[in-house]
């Protein structure tokens, strides 16, 4: 394999994994904000306008770990430094 | 594909480009703030209200309360600054059921031009508050040590907040993209529709949670109560 391969063939698995395994954990973390929010909302209903903006500023947070693995895996698929890099190299010669 | 409507090219002279994402950007500018202009022009005060006036107003007194109840008591000093952010981007991703719209949030440049904009605000709406020893000091609370973490801080939040917006937005444009070529009928407007309410909830987070900064940096620091004697 000559290294514009081997470049593909690493972006496209890193690419893969970086989104499957990243957005893991904030799924399994906004699935938790998102119970505990429902069980404080039946316990207190007149709470309802701070708990609802709490939550949707905690899981902007929470989600926007996701959002960063989702960002490297585009930058990888559409944007990727090293294959430029190398084709850049492949045209000068 | 296009990764961010920074690629797409409409005029080009030399250095200077003409992108889409200038043109999007001076379009919603010019549509926001003639729309204003144009409704604000004969305002009245008596019961009888155009639709439009009522409209304005229902937007203008929403946000106000909104950024009451995250903790800033007066919103008119800040409302020029949030309502600006939050109506740019609610109408960038709102905008997307135009065909041949591209939403200038999607691009990288935009949502840092955004994020730094609260990045100067934070201190700018702090001094004008407490003063620039008090706004200073509040740096080194609760210990000097916490000098570089709180500094850290706000760097790191700025990063996130620009990364954050690009990476929603984008990501919106991107799936209704990648549908288009695999199921092309009716599900890519499902998608939109998603994207439409992500887009909102994003205006939302992104303008709450510069409320949330500029009350941070604006409190005024209470005095330490006096420990009970007994």
């Amino acid at each position: 394999m000559d290294s514009m391969t081997i470049i593909a063939v690493a972006s496209i698995v890193i690419a893969g994994i970086t989104t499957g395994f990243g957005t893991m954990g904030p799924a399994l973390a906004e699935g938790r904000a998102v119970a505990t929010a429902l069980s404080s909302l039946a316990q207190q209903p007149d709470a309802s306008a701070t708990i609802t903006r709490t939550l949707f500023v905690g899981l902007a947070m929470i989600e926007s770990t996701a959002i960063y693995c989702f960002v490297v895996s585009m930058i990888l698929i559409f944007a990727n430094p090293f294959w430029n890099h190398v084709i850049v190299q492949a045209v000068k010669k | 594909m296009h990764l961010s409507p920074d690629q797409i090219i409409y005029w080009q002279y030399g250095f200077f480009k003409l992108n889409a994402t200038i043109v999007f950007t001076w379009v919603l500018m010019l549509v926001l703030a003639g729309g204003s202009r144009l409704i604000t022009r004969k305002l009245s005060v008596g019961l009888e209200r155009s639709r439009w006036q009522n409209l304005l107003e229902i937007v203008v007194t929403g946000i106000a309360k909104q950024i009451e109840e995250a903790g800033l008591s007066q919103p008119q000093k800040y409302i020029g600054f949030l309502g600006t952010l939050f109506l740019f981007i609610a109408t960038a991703s709102l905008c997307n059921v135009f065909p041949v719209y591209q939403p200038p949030t999607a691009s990288l440049s935009t949502t840092a031009a955004l994020a730094l904009c609260v990045f100067v605000a934070v201190p700018l709406f702090g001094i004008v508050d407490q003063g620039v020893g008090n706004y200073l000091k509040s740096y080194m609370q609760p210990t000097f040590f916490m000098l570089p973490f709180n500094i850290i801080s706000e760097l790191s939040r700025t990063l996130a907040l620009a990364i954050r917006l690009f990476g929603n937005m984008m990501s919106g444009a991107m799936i209704v993209g990648i549908l288009l070529t695999i199921t092309p009928f009716i599900f890519p407007i499902v998608m939109t529709l998603l994207g439409q309410l992500t887009g909102m909830v994003q205006a939302y987070i992104f303008s709450i949670l510069a409320t949330v900064y500029i009350a941070a940096g604006t409190r005024v620091r209470k005095p330490k109560p006096e420990p009970v004697k007994d």
